[in-house]
């Protein structure tokens, strides 16, 4: 069966005042219908990764690739018209924080059935009824007032939940979560992600989960992608993170503060230069 | 109050209406907080009036303060050079400068509020019939230059900052740059010369040619809308070719402004977060550009479109002068040479009066557009 989504050699570049900057440096994987965990520090690319899946790094960013397919279809550098119909419809992405990422002057509702009309075609009843069902499914209370109320008037957790409820309105195949929780309070954290853990998995959909937190990560993904400077240095199960090979992926570890095994001080993740370009055990060895 | 917020609804979806969390304002209005919410509407309406009030109160002491200390003896302007020391003091009491300071602002501000200036010592008439007469003239190139300004000016700034270094925004750019740079009653002279020297396709200087002059009754004292009003085609042609220059011009210079605070206004919004979910959720960039940002930049422009209208009915005094129209510009700039402080002063309070209310209506706007306002 092939992939939902399969991406090889994914590069990023930048033109800048030195020279061309690659954000992204050859990025391979395949996702399934599966939670897939992408980690790696700030700047490593993971971001980039997600906006250069859904088309949207603007120029001049320059996206190059061997193959990015959704099911089968090449997605790379089509028409704007036909990435617009894929947007939204079959790949969708919830941001970081939920302050920003919803339009302050908009109803809640009109930003959730907006996207929806657009792909389904119905009426706006029909739109509005699916507004307060997906509401209620981030398990919002309240919707019809929700529905009509602005984003400032609802909090942190719920923004984020409704930004959920906006993304899966229209059933897409994929959602790229790209730091979905870090801008959230702890105590809503857990709750939030469960609720679109659950959406997720319901619907058979696949998950690109992009965080720093590797616990959170582990708890929430069945396959963790580490990233450093561009690059995928490491793939391996969530459950077995413990048996990371790469010394990346160890020092993150090492780094983590453990209930089980307290220390007096964490240990500071010593960056080695060959990290950046040394030649990795490749997940698709035999080249792709 | 991100704090305070995100711990407050977050978990437990949203709080009860009826017991809103300790000093936090609940989260999304019930119905029974309507009326808190009106009543809240009501009294920083109560307070806007209040502060505009007290800023009307400003201007007039301000120019209460100017007609006293400036060096021209207001009452020796009334009576003449050659009068007796007899004559001169009983003008100076009747004109109330014998009393208390503070009396005679209150005498003052009392005048003002019943419209009355005073007399203009230039032209023999009260200075408020005067300005009846100017300010029309005024209001009307103004309006139609903002008018132009507005209509060109935002589509274009938003054009200019939704395709960022392409041909539009540097269309944009330069149009600006000359507008910025290019002397307005060199432009007005090199129009007059070509449109209606050389060309003939619009009317001279002044707002009406001779046949038309003191024929359509004065409603409005704008004569676009009062030849409407009378029906009068012919003399609505006529005053529209002799506006048509001098309200391009002064739209012009404000398209200039109006565009580039557009575009700068736009960029903000176009690199903002909402935006990208605008676009993964697949909406045309247009709906993107017109459908979220654009919204979120009305605030902002009307700031602008207003400072920007407030500035033009001050009179754009070279223009009037170059165009030989009758307004408020030239009408002060007169009435300031000749020392006639009646009319400098009555004028100037109109127009801080005229800033005023617009300064109003931007900030009622506000609280319309910016459902964050209230
Ligand atoms: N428009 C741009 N021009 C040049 N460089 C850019 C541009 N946008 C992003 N970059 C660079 O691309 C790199 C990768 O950015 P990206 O946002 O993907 O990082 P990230 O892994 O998501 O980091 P974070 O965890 O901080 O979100 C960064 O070094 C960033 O500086
Ligand atoms: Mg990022």
């Amino acid at each position: 069966m092939s992939p939902l989504l399969s991406v090889r050699n994914l590069r990023v570049s930048f033109p800048t005042r030195s020279g061309t900057f690659d954000a992204v440096r050859g990025v391979s994987f395949d996702l399934g219908r599966e939670r897939l965990g992408v980690v790696g520090e700030s700047g490593s690319g993971k971001s980039m990764t997600g906006r250069a899946i859904l088309g949207l790094v603007r120029p001049p960013g320059r996206v190059t690739a061997d193959r990015m397919e959704l099911d089968g279809q090449p997605i790379l550098n089509l028409p704007e018209r036909q990435m617009r119909a894929l947007r939204g419809a079959r790949i969708s992405m919830v941001m970081q924080d939920p302050k920003f990422s919803l339009n302050p002057v908009m109803t809640i509702g009109r930003q959730i059935t907006e996207g929806y009309r657009l792909h389904t075609r119905t009426t706006p009843q029909a739109a509005r009824d699916k507004a307060l069902e997906m509401l209620r499914a981030v398990q919002i209370r309240d919707p019809e007032r929700v529905f009509d109320a602005y984003p400032h008037e609802v909090s942190g957790g719920m923004g984020q939940r409704i930004m959920i409820a906006m993304m899966l309105a229209p059933d897409p195949e994929i959602l790229i979560a790209d730091e979905p929780t870090s801008a959230l309070d702890v105590s809503v954290r857990n709750e939030v992600l469960r609720i679109m853990d659950k959406l997720v998995r319901d619907r058979g959909m696949g998950l690109i989960f992009i965080s720093h937190d590797l616990n959170l990560v582990a708890e929430f993904c069945d396959r963790v992608l580490i990233m450093y400077a561009g690059r995928v240095v490491e793939e391996l199960p969530a459950h077995d993170l413990k048996n990371a090979r790469h010394p990346y992926t160890q020092g993150l570890l090492n780094s983590l503060p453990r209930l089980d095994h307290p220390v007096e001080r964490l240990s500071v993740l010593q960056r080695q230069d060959s990290w950046r370009d040394e030649e990795i055990a490749t997940p698709f060895p035999g080249g792709l | 109050m991100s704090q305070t917020d995100t711990a407050s609804g977050g978990g437990q979806g949203l709080p009860p209406a009826n017991t809103p969390p300790a000093n936090t304002p609940p989260k999304a209005e019930a119905p029974s907080h309507r009326g808190a919410r009106l009543r809240r509407r009501a009294r920083s309406l109560g307070g806007l009036v209040l502060s505009l009030a007290l800023t009307l109160l400003g201007l007039l002491l301000i120019t209460f303060i100017i007609g006293r200390v400036m060096p021209i003896d207001p009452v020796l302007k009334v009576v003449g050079e050659r009068a007796t020391q007899a004559q001169y003091d009983a003008a100076y009491q009747a004109m109330g400068l014998d009393k208390p300071i503070w009396q005679q602002f209150l005498r003052y501000v009392s005048e003002v509020l019943r419209g009355d200036f005073g007399r203009s010592i230039s032209t023999g008439h009260p200075v408020s019939e005067d300005l009846k007469r100017v300010f029309p003239a005024t209001v009307e190139l103004a309006t139609l230059g903002t008018l132009i300004g507005v209509c060109v000016g935002v589509p274009l700034g938003v054009i200019a900052a939704a395709r960022r270094g392409g041909w539009i925004d540097q269309i944009a750019r330069v149009l600006a740059l000359v507008g910025y740079s290019m002397p307005i009653f060199w432009l007005g002279l090199m129009g007059l010369l070509l449109f209606y020297g050389i060309l003939g396709w619009i009317g001279g200087p002044g707002r009406q040619g001779i046949i038309y002059d003191g024929m359509v009754p004065t409603v409005t004292g704008m004569i676009l809308i009062d030849s409407l009003i009378a029906g009068d085609w012919g003399a609505f042609r006529d005053a529209f070719s002799h506006i048509v220059l001098p309200a391009s011009l002064l739209g012009y210079f404000s398209l200039a402004y109006i565009s580039r605070m557009t575009r700068s206004f736009m960029l903000e919004q176009l690199s903002s977060e909402y935006v990208t979910t605008a676009r993964v959720k697949g909406l045309s960039e247009a709906r993107v550009v017109w459908g979220h940002a654009f919204r979120n930049i009305l605030v902002p422009l009307i700031t602008v479109i207003a400072l920007s209208f407030g500035g033009l009915l001050e009179g754009s005094v070279l223009t009037e002068i170059v165009f030989s129209w009758p307004g408020i510009g030239q009408y002060i700039t007169k009435a300031l040479l000749a020392g006639d402080m009646n009319a400098v002063l009555g004028g100037t309070v109109l127009v801080g009066a005229c800033f005023v209310g617009l300064n109003l209506i931007s900030d009622l706007l506000y609280r319309v557009l910016d459902p964050r306002a209230s």
